[in-house]
């Protein structure tokens, strides 16, 4: 059994390294445009700061249609533009351009909530004083909702390293790939289980954290 | 200083249109500690917050420090706006910047250089007592604390005005009388006009000096209580201003 889990080690690691290379490219990228993304979809609500209802109803529809897709059903739908921007669709890289794509409006749809959720007040009290939205946004939403946003980037953390698996079906590598030779194929069910408690070690690293991070930025209690 | 002409908001609800303010004049002269009270819902916020626009009426004109508001282009409003200090029932304070930075956010927004701004805060948290303060965060503060700390923040723009929105109504009554006493303070010593709105007539006693009283949109009677006499014809005057002596009376039996 030992013997087992000792052949598949170099590649169990090889895996973790893909798919944590996966979460490094995707993580920051939705986070880069989902932030801008769900502010403007906050800001363009009805009755909220700027008056744009047709493009927030345009913005709205895009961001959940692309919510819609099931991820494996995405990720082939998208294969023509994963070659167009990486040059091939198999791969590490060419995996993470669905996941991309689906995390950056599941991220903002996280933002537009937390937006939402800031006191009213506290944005009266800084209109009151003279700030413009700009300074609304950076100073006053942006400073109250971050523990909110810490914890959305927790969340879709360990949901993304889910996510990471399905790419393994098609070529991308990771622990997911990993899972289906061994536990699948192969049926070592002794790897498989080596495999697991890693997975749960991992999220629980990444929650405990992600919640860490959270207390620290939150002063509101 | 403030004049209200024939203000007038109506909002749209789901059961039609509501007659927030209707036709509503006020004039509010230097150095007043002007009280609007009535019964929730009798439209003062909304008159309130016309004053710097934060409600804009359908009808009437604001005109603050001889200066018609109305049509001022959003970018002047903001300007004027960082000379009308407010506060609320709620302290509205950024809970994720501790005491010195809330105060420091009316000069970020007005762009005062770094060092510039240390001296006015530290000066502003002294006047609200609260300069031992300065790094505690506001969940770690009493009510009447969080209230001082708005103060200090209204007053950090160095405002003509002051505006209160029940600025008393969220604190039990021994901090009522030192967020009133601070208030005082600032309109004797700085010489800052206040607007306070209040469904307290032991608040307007305590520190207005004159007094409208609002029900159902309309202003109905406005008094100056450095007058002897006083005598309120409407109803609702008649209310508050009995209410109030029925009050002492009741404290008087209570000591006897
Ligand atoms: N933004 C709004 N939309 C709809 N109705 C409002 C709005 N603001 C206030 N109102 C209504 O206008 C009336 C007056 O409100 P307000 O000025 O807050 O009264 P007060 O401060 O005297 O309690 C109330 O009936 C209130 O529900
Ligand atoms: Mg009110």
């Amino acid at each position: 059994m030992l013997s087992n889990i000792s052949s598949a080690w170099p590649e169990l690691i090889q895996a973790l390294l893909e798919t944590l290379y996966m979460l490094v490219l995707t993580i920051p990228i939705a986070v880069a445009i989902g932030t801008p993304l769900g502010t403007v979809l906050f800001l363009t609500r009805p009755n909220s700061f700027l008056k744009w209802p047709r493009f927030y109803v345009i913005l709205n529809g895009f961001v959940n249609l692309i919510r819609s897709f099931p991820f494996l059903i995405l990720m082939i739908a998208i294969i023509p533009f994963t070659r167009m921007v990486v040059g091939t669709a198999l791969g590490t890289t060419a995996a993470t351009v669905p996941m991309i794509i689906n995390a950056v409006p599941y991220f903002a749809r996280f933002i537009e909530q937390i937006l939402l959720d800031v006191n009213r007040g506290v944005v009266e009290a800084a209109e009151s004083m003279g700030a413009n939205k700009f300074q609304i946004v950076w100073k006053v939403l942006y400073t109250e909702a971050r523990s909110g946003i810490a914890n959305a980037i927790t969340i879709v953390t360990v949901s993304f390293l889910s996510y990471s698996t399905v790419a393994g079906l098609v070529g991308g590598g990771g622990i997911g790939d990993f899972a289906i030779r061994y536990g699948y194929y192969r049926y070592q069910t002794d790897v498989m289980f080596v495999t697991i408690v890693i997975m749960v070690l991992f999220v629980q690293a990444f929650q405990f954290a992600g919640n860490y991070v959270v207390r620290k930025l939150d002063k509101r209690l | 200083m403030i004049t209200l002409h024939n203000i007038s908001k109506t909002f749209a609800t789901a059961e039609g249109p509501l007659h927030a303010v209707s036709s509503a004049s006020l004039e509010v002269e230097q150095g007043d500690i002007y009280g609007l009270i009535g019964f929730s819902g009798a439209g003062k916020s909304t008159l309130l917050r016309t004053i710097n626009l934060l409600e804009r009426p359908d009808e009437g004109s604001v005109i603050v420090d001889g200066e018609e508001f109305t049509g001022l282009p959003l970018r002047e409003l903001r300007k004027r706006r960082l000379s009308i200090g407010m506060i609320f029932q709620h302290f509205n304070l950024l809970n994720n910047r501790n005491v010195y930075d809330n105060v420091s956010f009316p000069l970020e927004i007005a762009k005062v250089p770094k060092a510039q701004r240390r001296q006015r805060i530290e000066s502003c948290l002294e006047m609200v007592g609260l300069s031992d303060k300065a790094k505690a965060f506001p969940a770690k503060l009493s009510g009447g604390q969080k209230q001082r700390v708005a103060i200090a923040r209204a007053l950090a723009g160095n405002p003509k005005i002051l505006l209160c929105d029940e600025p008393t109504s969220s604190v039990d009554p021994q901090t009522t009388g030192s967020i009133l006493a601070a208030l005082q303070e600032i309109n004797r010593n700085l010489g800052i006009t206040i607007v306070i709105v209040t469904h307290e007539m032991n608040v307007v006693k305590a520190i207005c000096n004159k007094v409208a009283v609002m029900e159902q949109g309309k202003i109905v009677e406005k008094f100056d209580l450095r007058e002897k006499n006083i005598a309120p014809q409407s109803p609702i005057a008649k209310y508050l201003f009995k209410n109030e002596i029925t009050l002492v009376r009741e404290m008087e039996a209570s000591y006897a």
